[in-house]
């Protein structure tokens, strides 16, 4: 890696005059002056065996992918079993996030429940109080979704200044998986709602049981009842066999190990939408039941962990835009700090409440940037800034900060999480 | 509803349903006969959950604070408590008995949840000392905070004012400076090389740009 940017004028000259975006990299290959033995000597790997077939029943990531793993930071949490921990986004591309690295958050740890063991019931307000086993789930009309879990507090520790030094930090409170499940307005058929009944309550069969209480009309609509995640079963850690799938809605409504369902005609107002997922207010009140996650987006490379070490010439800015109220609809790209701003690519589908993947090509000349993102919804939120948010609602709101993040890349590649103003 | 119903689960039990349905709702549906005082709640909460809260419930070390904070809410760094904070009791006995001790949850009875609120009450400047929390009185107390919530209001607040046709050239008033750097505080896990824990690996030790002849 160099020190310093290495652009010569007559190269500079040459990158601006290029209207082939590899051209480049051609008169790099093209200039090379001794012959490269990756090429003219035979290496192991094209020459003897690799490994067999029966190696990996299931397999890892290969050893050079070790840094795309979780991770976490202690000081944030008094106890690592109710955390959190945060998916490497600065490595991933497209939009289904891989399960194995898939971030956690628990409030009494990964629990350990078998399909045997495992049992769901509906009670309250419904005509018939229903128990049922992991093979009767299993036998409702199943339905597939796509959508992104991302934590209320994801981004929450930026809500005062800048503090952590990269995306999988900042932003990496999230998870993209398409699911299959059962709806649950189909299992709330089976137990016939009552016309008392308002409110459902769901929680977990883990000691901390994470009770959230749901308007019934978004329990009738989109949430789903999901056993399979990315085309297999849920990792234990994200609530083997049976979770909640809400689609938009804060992660902490997404209940795991879910034993319970009932209805009600008030909310339960339990510990997680009182204590916890309330935002407080400069008047020192709190907005309550804040469900669904607005518009937000981030530039996932270049970033603090994905610095450019190619130098100047083509450059991928890659990232991520997702909406709670629905699909993204455009993606705007700025290099200078917001003073302009272009439209990205969106790269694959935009499906509703579900991570988008955005692209945008430039040619960089090796000064200093700073790259923002910012979303469109199709409702037409357009993702504000930070001091935009802070202006309504301060800074002690922990929850629900999904402002354009501002990363300032400087001419040696590195790059910074940065606040500018 | 959209299906009829397929036939499938059974009927629960009423004793399975008192088993798992333990919620508390504010209005005090829910609540479990029994009684607590305050001087027993004291006891019980410095065998169960002083060694993390405090004798007081004022919190060891980081672990939550459950007490004080009285009107500090617009403070800058509030300090959020069941007696600043939370709204309703109901909650209190609720989470405690469903999720209390940390670690060992679900072996508090009735009885005893019902004297450990009644010492949160005395420890938050609720109540007296002499207190007996029961089912019977439980929601005549308004806790301090009752009326500090009010439902999300963004679709007044901030969707409008954050709707719209965005600008798309000559935006700032003036070219931007660095406010804040996370790089100051120094509180992010680091690899070996003291670069953010996980930033990829360098692929090539070659110049970055050769020199174009």
């Amino acid at each position: 890696m160099t020190d310093e940017p290495n652009i010569n004028p007559s190269r500079r000259t040459f990158l601006r005059g290029s209207a082939a975006a590899g051209a480049g990299l051609m008169a790099t290959a093209a200039h090379a002056q001794t012959a490269d033995p990756l090429i003219t000597e035979v290496q192991d790997y094209a020459s003897g065996f690799g490994d067999p077939v029966d190696a990996a029943p299931y397999g890892t990531p290969i050893s050079h992918e070790a840094h795309v793993v979780r991770r976490n930071v202690e000081w944030l949490t008094e106890s690592p079993v109710s955390s959190i921990n945060f998916t490497p986004i600065h490595a991933l591309e497209g939009t289904i996030t891989p399960q194995g690295c898939a971030f956690e958050r628990h409030h009494s740890g990964a629990i350990d429940m078998t399909k045997q063991d495992y049992r769901l019931m509906i009670n309250g307000l419904v005509d018939r109080p229903l128990v049922f086993t992991f093979e009767d789930l299993m036998r409702f009309p199943r339905h597939i979704t796509t959508a992104f879990c991302e934590c209320a507090a994801n981004g929450g520790m930026e809500w005062g200044g800048a503090q952590l030094e990269g995306c999988q930090f900042t932003q990496g409170m999230i998870h993209n998986m398409e699911y299959t499940g059962v709806m649950l307005r189909d299992l709330l058929a089976e137990a016939g709602v009552q016309t008392a009944g308002k409110w459902v309550y769901v929680e977990g069969h883990d000691a901390s049981s994470n009770g959230r209480s749901i308007p019934l009309e978004k329990a009738l609509d989109d949430v789903m009842v999901a056993f399979f995640a990315n085309g297999e079963a849920l990792r234990k850690e994200h609530g083997y066999p049976v979770r909640l799938v809400v689609p938009g809605w804060e992660g902490n409504m997404w209940v795991k190990w879910i034993r319970r369902i009932a209805v009600y005609d008030q909310a339960v107002e339990g510990r997680e939408e009182t204590s916890k997922y309330t935002d407080l207010m400069p008047d020192g009140r709190a907005r309550k039941w804040t469900w669904v996650m607005d518009a937000k987006s981030v530039i996932t490379s270049p970033s603090p962990q994905a610095p450019i070490r190619h130098g100047a010439g083509p450059l991928v800015i890659t990232g991520l835009a997702w909406s709670g109220n629905g699909r993204v609809t455009r993606v705007d790209v700025s290099t200078d700090g917001g003073n302009t701003w272009a439209p990205a690519r969106i790269s694959g589908d935009a499906k509703s409440k579900a991570l988008t993947r955005f692209h945008h090509d430039m040619n960089w000349d090796g000064s200093e940037m700073f790259i923002l993102s910012r979303a469109v919804d199709e409702t037409g939120y357009v993702q504000p800034t930070k001091q935009a948010l802070r202006d309504i609602r301060g800074t002690n709101n922990v929850y629900h900060n999904n402002a354009i993040q501002v990363w300032w890349v400087r001419a040696d590649g590195e790059v910074e999480n940065v606040e500018i103003a | 509803m959209p299906a009829n119903p397929l036939g499938l689960g059974r009927a629960a039990l009423s004793e399975e349903i008192d088993a798992w349905d333990v919620a508390v709702l504010p209005d005090g549906t829910g609540l479990p006969v029994g009684s607590g005082d305050v001087e027993t709640g004291d006891e019980v909460f410095a065998a169960n959950c002083a060694s993390c809260h405090g004798d007081f419930a004022e919190g060891l070390d980081s672990w939550p604070v459950l007490a004080g904070g009285d009107n500090s809410l617009t403070d800058p760094r509030p300090v959020k408590t069941v007696g600043s904070y939370w709204p309703y009791l109901s909650t209190v006995f609720d989470y405690v008995h469903r999720s209390m001790p940390f670690g060992s949850a679900q072996t508090l009875t009735p009885d005893d949840t019902y004297a450990i609120t009644a010492f949160l009450l005395y420890s938050n400047g609720i109540v007296e000392d002499d207190f007996v929390l029961t089912n019977e009185n439980f929601t005549s107390i308004v806790m301090p905070n009752a009326d500090g919530f009010y439902p999300d209001d963004r679709a007044q607040t901030e969707y409008p004012l954050f709707t719209g046709e965005p600008c798309m050239e000559n935006c700032l008033p003036g070219t931007p400076q660095v406010t804040k750097r996370a790089i100051d505080l120094k509180v992010t896990p680091t690899d070996a090389d003291g670069k953010p824990a996980g930033t990829l690996p360098v692929l090539s030790d070659a110049p970055a740009i050769p020199a174009v002849v």
